[in-house]
Formats: structure tokens, sequence, C-alpha cells
């Protein structure tokens, strides 16, 4: 059998779901028979391994021979990246490998400490409610997610860099772009160009006049020992606010549903916050909306239980598959906010790149969850479930709109 | 039971400290430091959770 007649036998990469709250039928099979195994990628027609169980991808990620430098032959994109932007583009945090990863990164973890996001919890409350106030004014039914679900992290994440609420329409609309995985290569240059530009006046006044926020921290913090320059600080930024935004907000929105759509879950959640925080893993676990976003390259061969990676080919380490392994979540596809290993998912990954964000994520969660039904019992779908229009081709998992009422 | 943690390693993710604060901190750079290296016996099992949930594994427990 020649690679070629090999390569038409390999299914495609996404797969489609069947059902909006369950990862594709697919992945089960594959725990089983194929944990490790290859696929052709629909965005440009090259193979790449698939890791669905969650001790592999846990392997996977943790393993210092991947690299997520996003310009070695073989890694695999899911972006039509048109070529000569690939060559120029400058890496992020997220596709750099150490010692520079390590570098960015301790730059940037005194910003999310634990205390610090403990600190934030009074601000994301008063932003919380003050949305809360606005849907109660306007009445129902509205849409939640432009509402509710995209302006609190948006407002959250702007404040936190230093970026001017006011020109939200904008960076949220190139950021959405960006996302998407059925957009042109000449449409996902122009979202990445637009955001630049913007940034780019934004850190140049920055370097002028700093403020009291995260971009201004690292600006100073870099003229005194540098590690990056101009095009790296507004690459940075692009990476935090493009990150604070559409991974949060449809946690949001898929977290209000998942639990609409179970009300004697959501009952308990009402009648007894402190099951909230488990509400949160729970809910982030049995969505997984960033499911391939954890794309490597193997820097040498590597042998997970029999199978040998090359090196040089392309990884993805699915985090919704890997949450769905019922060796260790029993009854996996089943939500449920009381279950005691939730904790234990890999919805922000593993390893080194693990999201920097995640316990500002957890909070805002937390207190958008809470609040809501605390505020609007009576909150209900405005339409069927069956009209809700789900982001099957987006990188991160969603619904477009949220109509609700009360 | 002995914790020990490898701070050289630390990615910041956080998830000690917001499970066993009376365990683990961060510096101000954000880096775990631990407070305990012998946690009494009630938080033996957060902290075993601590050292799996950790992404780079660098929670050493003995028991």
């Amino acid at each position: 059998m020649t690679q070629d007649h090999l390569a038409t036998e390999l299914p495609n990469f996404p797969m489609t779901r069947t059902c909006p709250f369950s990862p594709p039928a697919q992945y089960a099979k594959l725990r089983e028979s194929e944990p490790l195994s290859q696929a052709v990628l629909k965005v440009t027609g090259k193979p790449a391994w698939l890791v669905t169980t969650h001790e592999h991808v846990k392997a996977v990620l943790g393993d210092s021979r991947v690299s997520s430098n996003l310009k070695l032959p073989g890694y695999p994109h899911q972006f039509h990246i048109p070529e000569e932007m690939l060559r120029e583009v400058r890496l992020m945090l997220l596709s750099m490998d150490p010692p520079d990863h390590t570098a960015q990164r301790r730059y940037l973890i005194p910003e999310f400490t634990a205390r610090r996001m403990r600190a934030l919890r009074p601000r994301i409350q008063e932003i919380v409610d003050a949305r809360i106030d606005a849907i109660l004014a306007a009445g129902g039914p509205v849409d939640l997610v432009s509402a509710l679900a995209l302006p609190v992290p948006s407002l959250v994440i702007c404040e936190l860099l230093g970026v001017p609420y006011e020109d939200h329409p904008q960076f949220e609309e190139w950021s959405a772009l960006m996302m998407n995985h059925d957009i042109s290569p000449e449409e996902y240059g122009a979202a990445v160009v637009g955001l630049d530009m913007y940034l780019d006046k934004l850190i140049t006044a920055k370097e002028a006049e700093p403020g009291d926020d995260l971009i201004s921290r690292f600006i100073e913090k870099n003229r005194e020992e540098p590690i990056a320059d101009h095009t790296d600080i507004v690459t940075m930024a692009r990476l935090m606010l493009v990150g604070g935004h559409e991974t949060t907000a449809n946690m949001i929105s898929l977290g209000v549903l998942g639990l609409l759509e179970h009300p004697e879950q959501l009952d308990a959640v009402k009648a007894d916050p402190e099951l909230l925080p488990g509400a949160v893993e729970e809910l982030l676990r049995f969505f997984s909306i960033s499911d391939s976003g954890t794309a490597r390259v193997a820097l040498e061969d590597i042998e997970l239980d029999g199978v040998v990676i090359k090196a040089g080919e392309g990884i993805l380490s699915l985090n919704n598959s890997a949450n769905h392994d019922e060796s260790v979540f029993p009854d996996a596809d089943t939500l449920d906010i009381r279950r005691e290993e939730a904790r234990s998912h890999l919805a922000f990954g593993y390893g080194i790149h693990q999201c920097i964000g995640q316990n500002l994520a957890r909070i805002e969660l937390e207190i958008v969850y809470g609040t809501l039904f605390r505020r609007i019992p009576g909150l209900k779908l405005a339409v069927p479930m069956s009209e809700l229009r789900f982001k099957d081709e987006a990188l991160v998992y969603g619904v477009h709109e949220l109509p609700v009422t009360w | 039971m002995r914790v020990s943690v490898d701070p050289d390693r630390c990615v910041s993710a956080g998830q000690c400290v917001m499970l066993a604060p009376d365990v683990f901190d961060q510096d101000d750079d954000g880096i775990v430091t631990l407070l305990q290296a012998e946690p009494p016996a009630e938080l033996h099992t957060v902290v075993r959770q601590t050292a799996s949930l950790c992404p780079v594994r660098l929670i050493q427990i003995t028991e």
C-alpha cells in the first residue's frame, strides 16, 4: 500500500458533532480502538496525529520533545495562513518553546497570581451586576451572548490590559474572525493586520506614557531586561486580548445553556452557591471548547504505547476527547455538577503552555453563573433549543446567539 | 506526608494555591512557594490532588 493510498483512507479533521452537547461520536471509537491515530486536516489537506485519551494527551503535552512553533514544517495548522504571512509572523507565547517561552511567561505570570485574581472579584462582580441591571431594564427576550457573555470578559480583559473598552466593537470582530476555521486566508490576514495596527498605536502610546496596567508593566520590565521588541509586545497583547475574549465568552453562554437544559442541577446550584466552583469545573470539562487548540510538532521520534510519532509530524491533542475519557470520568457524556473528579479535566491544556488565565476564567464563570441565576431565577430559553446555531466551524466552540427571557 | 516543590519549573498555573492555600503560596513573581512541608492529615487528600493537577508535575510527595 503506498503512502498516497493510505492518505485517502484517513478520516478528516475536524470531525462533525451530531449533538451540540457531545463531542464528535468518532472520538469514543478512536479512544477505544486507536487512541493514537492519523487524520487529514480539512483546511490544508495534510495529515496529523490525533491524540484522544486523557493519559496520552497529558503525556504529549507534558513532553519536552514536542514543539509549539507554528513555523516548523509539519505543524498542524487549522487556519488558512498565507505562506508569506507565516514567514513574517512573530511567534506568540502560545507558539514559543523554551527558553523564549519561559522568559515571556515569567514576565506575565505575576499578573495572574491567585492573590491578584481574588482581588479582582469585587470589580468583576460590579461589571456583572451592571450588565444584569441593563438586561433587566431592557426586558426579555435578550440575546445573552451580546448582552452578557461577551461584554463581561471583554470589559475585564480590557481593564487588565489597559485597552480602551470603547474600541470593543472593532476588536471583538477581529477576535471572532481569528477563531473561525472557515474564513479565507485573506480574511484571516486582514483581521490579524487590523488588530495589530490598532495595538501598535496603543502600545506606542504606552511606551511614551505608561499606565497602571499589564501591557505598561510588561513594557517597563522589558526595558530593564529586554526579551522582546515592540512587535513582540504587540503580538503578546494580541494573544492576551483575543485569548481573554472568545474562550470565556463562549463558556458563559454554553454554561448557562447547559444549566438551563439540566433543571435539577440548576436548582441545586441556586439552592447552594457552594456547588458553584464544582459546577464551573464540570461545565469546563463537559464542553471543552478549545478541543484542538493544542497543536504540536514532534522534534524527535516519540513512542507512545508502541506507536511511533516521527520527528516532524504534527500532533493534535484533543481536550474534548480526553475530557470524555470514561476511564477517568465515568459516565462522561453526562453533565454532573457534583462530579468529584471534574477538576482533572484538560480544558485549559496541560504542560508548560497550560492557560495562564485559567483562574481568571474560573472566577468570571463562577460570578456570572451565580449572579445571573440569583438575580433572574426565572431565566429560560426564548427559542427552542433546536433553533440555536452552534460554532461548529470555529477553533473555540460556542453558540452564536442565546435568546433568553424570564 | 512530606511535600517538596521544584520552583524552577513552575509555570504558575496556580491550581495548587487555589486548592490548598494553607500549603502553597506564590511569591511576587508568581512562582510557587511551600508554606508547610509536612501538612496535617486533613489536608493530605487535597495535596495529593494538587500534585496530580500540576501541569508540570513539580509537586513531589513522599508518604
